[in-house]
């Protein structure tokens, strides 16, 4: 038994540098601390939400097509209406969370390792090798995501893995660019110095000694980015090139509801409302995050926690 | 200078030309255009003929050395869906979202500059969690739902604004106002941000303590210094803009070439997408050319 409870005890109390001081700063913030609320939501929505409700999402009830919101002689899962064929909205935005948060995570996860791979090399090394990744990021960089991602996606077929790949693909330049400007000027410090003076590996020195440095300028970015995929997962499904029927995203349903916009409006509301709620939880948790994770800001939340 | 311009036009074209065999390519495999342009029961002599007529018959690489020659000798080739030179397709289209574009990114600029400088000034008041609420749900939403709702409430409900189509200048409101948002939430917050560290600065506590007014700190001694991040963020927004707001004006039916890029793709008629992406490239190659000018004139320390 003792031992047992003796264990979580230390690693808690290794952590109160850490892990518990980010709380106590998010504790204090108190939008930030909706914000991720919000999302610890969603995230549970996504994982859970077709396996819960996936037959009441998707059984057709045509005596209750387009039925009003806030309307309870349904039963609960029609508190936001029903769409065309009569299903319950509330569970299908509960359902599409999974393919929404998918293909943003899948593309931000990708991104994030592939572009951030390519930065460290490009940053790290001189070699002719890190010109051509330049060069690459540049003429992705040079045309627009949303229209590249058109463009291919009708050329392939649209399917969850493909818009991933494309999306992952127009975000790797952001992830390379910072990287490796960050690596620029990492590399120059005298730590790194002593590093490379004490014979420690290239390998070692980026992984341990430079990477760790960059990774919250990263994570910021990438919490960011995030509620871009979405938005241009979104606009793609809207569009009729993304995610298609009788798969759900919240972009396909918003423009689904689209045709019966002036009799039923709750059809596309609320969606998007799903969709902008989200991304803006994001920008919330990345502005939080730009100061809590920089050492050099860090006392504004701590300041605003001592005074409560 | 003429070196950087030399430098920057050949990372252009090379940029270009890695796109334009990308799309040529990935377009030919999508399947025969016959198939789509002429009648299911078209004979197959008419079909043999549109062949010929269009070129499909040589191999893919010929048809590529021929259109390669012809865009060297300025020709792009004839949109098969409306029998017009593409390049007169495009630059139809293309002045449309110039304009749009243009009007955009001037409201935004000026909205973003005056009312970020302000909200940097009370940082922490009032005027600034407003402001900055704003922005990022500015920043936050989907454009495709804001201009449907705006639709739902103006023009259906309310009945004030046309829902869709050109004419008249209130055509052109809903369109500029959607495309606003989100560009107005990003670029506020980057110049909220600048002028913070603009106005936090050692000049401008020296500017305070000579006892210059507030108006003047704000917009002539901290502004000109934060002006380089701010005009980095509107030009990489602008250059979105330039090649279409692709969802905006597909839901407002405004002829401007993000639709007519949509709608050629949807209706494989390459010719016009390719001369679009090369219109549309020279149009951002041009903006990025005057950005960096921008750069050198805000900051004489820039050289090139």
């Amino acid at each position: 038994m003792t031992d047992t409870d003796q264990i979580p005890d230390k690693a808690l109390e290794k952590e109160p540098n850490a892990f518990a001081q980010m709380m106590r700063m998010l504790w204090h913030d108190k939008v930030a601390l909706v914000a991720v609320i919000f999302l610890i939501i969603v995230a549970f929505c996504a994982i859970f939400g077709p396996w819960l409700l996936d037959a009441a999402a998707t059984k057709q009830n045509l005596r209750g097509r387009n039925s009003p919101p806030f309307d309870m002689a349904k039963g609960w899962l029609f508190v936001l209406g029903g769409d065309a064929l009569g299903r319950p909205l509330f569970a299908r935005i509960i359902v599409a969370a999974s393919n929404t948060i998918m293909v943003a995570t899948g593309a931000v996860l990708c991104s994030m390792v592939i572009g951030s791979t390519l930065g460290l090399i490009a940053g790290y090394t001189k070699t002719r090798a890190s010109q051509i990744i330049l060069r690459l990021a540049d003429v992705i960089m040079s045309f627009p995501s949303l229209l590249l991602a058109v463009i291919v996606l009708y050329m392939l077929s649209p399917s969850v893995t493909n818009i991933i790949i494309v999306l992952a693909i127009t975000r790797i330049p952001i992830y390379l660019r910072t990287t490796r400007a960050e690596v620029l000027e990492i590399r120059e410090r005298m730590f790194v110095q002593a590093a490379r003076v004490m014979g420690a590996s290239d390998m070692r020195i980026i992984f341990r000694h430079i990477l760790p440095v960059v990774f919250p300028t990263l994570l910021t970015i990438a919490t960011l980015d995030f509620a871009f995929v979405m938005l241009a997962e979104s606009a793609l499904s809207f569009l009729g090139i993304g995610i298609q029927p009788p798969e759900i995203t919240w972009g396909l349903m918003v423009s689904q509801g689209r045709p019966y916009l002036t009799n039923a409006w709750w059809l596309s509301f609320w969606p998007g409302l799903a969709i902008i709620l989200t991304t803006l939880s994001l920008n919330l948790v990345s502005n939080w995050m730009r100061i809590a994770l920089d050492p050099v800001q860090r006392w504004r939340l701590e300041i605003k926690g001592k005074k409560q | 200078m003429r070196h950087f311009i030399g430098k920057r036009a050949f990372a252009s074209a090379l940029s270009l030309i890695g796109l334009i065999v990308l799309v040529f390519f990935l377009s030919r495999l999508t399947g025969d255009p016959t198939a789509l342009f002429l009648p299911l029961d078209a004979s197959l002599e008419s079909r043999e003929r549109f062949r010929e007529l269009h070129g499909l018959n040589d191999p893919i690489i010929v048809q590529f050395g021929h259109y390669v020659w012809d865009v060297l000798n300025l020709d792009f080739g004839d949109s098969i869906r409306k029998a017009r030179p593409a390049l007169e397709v495009v630059l139809s289209a293309f002045q449309w979202t110039l304009i749009l574009a243009l009007t955009t990114v001037f409201l935004v600029t000026v909205a973003a500059i005056i009312i970020g400088s302000l909200a940097a000034f009370y940082a922490g008041g009032v005027f600034d969690r407003i402001a900055t609420f704003l922005s990022l749900i500015g920043a936050s939403a989907p454009d495709f739902w804001i201009a449907i709702v705006a639709i739902v409430l103006f023009s259906v409900n309310l009945g004030w604004l046309p829902t869709s189509g050109t004419g008249t200048i209130w055509h052109w409101v809903m369109p500029i106002a959607v495309l606003f948002i989100r560009p107005f939430g990003l670029a506020l917050q980057v110049v909220r941000g600048s002028m913070i560290t603009a106005l936090s600065s050692a000049y401008v506590k020296t500017a305070r303590a000579k006892g210059v007014k507030a108006s003047p700190i704000i917009f002539v001694h901290a502004l000109r210094n934060a002006l380089l991040p701010v005009i980095t963020v509107i030009g990489d927004l602008a250059a979105g803009m330039l090649n279409g707001a692709v969802v905006v004006e597909t839901i407002f039916g405004f002829p401007g070439v993000g639709k007519l890029m949509i709608d050629s793709i949807l209706q494989r008629d390459f010719t016009v997408v390719l001369a679009a992406i090369m219109v549309s490239a020279m149009a951002i190659f041009l903006m990025n050319l005057l950005i960096d000018i921008a750069y050198s004139v805000l900051d004489p320390r820039i050289r090139y």
